[in-house]
């Protein structure tokens, strides 16, 4: 037998993360929170990388926000939640 | 003789100069504070705490009131505090929809307060009056890096620092009340920095 459309084979599942994943959580510059912290904050909170997580607070620093993760509008507020616990200047978003 | 009087009256330069600052140990950090730098680390997360405390849901409510938003945790607050620290403290969850950011506001704001009074508690019970040596397991460093940037975030805007790296003490002049806390101020970005450095 010949190979199954790819369309039927792709687990509805990856199409549905995709469908939902257009929610992000930003963090904002601020004046106050150390280059260290946020770094650390980071990579605490989502286990990025040090290289990562320097990458994003640079970012942020440099271009007054970044996007630091994706995912479901739910996923993003508990992401939010938990850089409000840090201090720091988060938003939940729907990327255009 | 609170703090302020001998932050205030010059000998607080000194305190500075040997301005303590975490090291690593074993499971954690370790410092050691002076009793005047002790007192204005205690006087601020105590501040800190009242002021997030003080119109908490839970604490209007109280738990044997039968309030059900109180018992669940949610929040009766759907806007941003009028104070503008409380507002840096517990800021907007969305930045352009009012409506969602009520929302997560009612489900966020009590946990986000109970956790910012829970750190500022750690730091107090950890922290002798008298100062001395603190030596801090892991959990307690994050309790201490989040009530310290609570509080650094606090005087930041009672101080109006709107830019990164703005050099407050050049603003202000020497006999205005609020230089002694442009001090305090870096002094706990230092404090803060070596803790985050410790934890790497």
């Amino acid at each position: 037998m010949g190979v199954a459309p790819v369309e039927v084979e792709q687990p509805t599942t990856g199409r549905d993360a995709a469908l939902d994943a257009p929610w992000v959580t930003v963090v904002w510059n601020d004046p106050v929170n150390l280059m260290n912290y946020v770094t650390y904050v980071f990579q605490k909170v989502f286990g990025y990388p040090k290289a990562k997580a320097e990458k994003l607070m640079l970012d942020v620093h440099h271009r007054g926000k970044a996007v630091v993760s994706s995912g479901t509008r739910e996923a993003m507020e508990r992401d939010a939640e938990v850089l409000h616990g840090y201090g720091l200047w988060a938003t939940v978003s729907h990327e255009s | 003789m609170s703090w302020e009087d001998d932050w205030l009256s010059g000998e607080d330069e000194e305190g500075l100069e040997v301005a303590a600052s975490f090291r690593p140990v074993p499971g954690g950090a370790a410092a050691f504070f002076e009793e005047a730098q002790a007192g204005v680390i205690r006087y601020l997360v105590s501040q800190l705490a009242e002021l997030v405390s003080a119109d908490s849901t839970a604490a209007d409510a109280g738990i044997d009131s039968g309030d059900l938003e109180a018992q669940l945790g949610l929040s009766s607050h759907a806007q941003l505090p009028d104070d503008p620290v409380l507002a840096r403290l517990l800021p907007d969850g969305y930045a352009d929809d009012p409506a969602a950011s009520a929302e997560f506001r009612r489900y966020t704001e009590e946990t986000l307060r109970s956790d910012k009074i829970a750190s500022a508690q750690a730091v107090l019970s950890s922290l002798p009056p008298g100062g001395g040596q603190v030596r801090l397991s892991e959990p307690e460093c994050q309790q201490w890096l989040k009530a310290l940037n609570d509080v650094r975030l606090a005087l930041s805007v009672r101080l109006g620092i709107t830019e990164d790296n703005e050099d407050l003490s050049e603003r202000l002049s020497a006999d205005d009340p609020r230089a002694a806390y442009v001090w305090i101020y870096q002094w706990l970005a230092y404090l803060q920095e070596s803790l985050v450095e410790s934890l790497s």
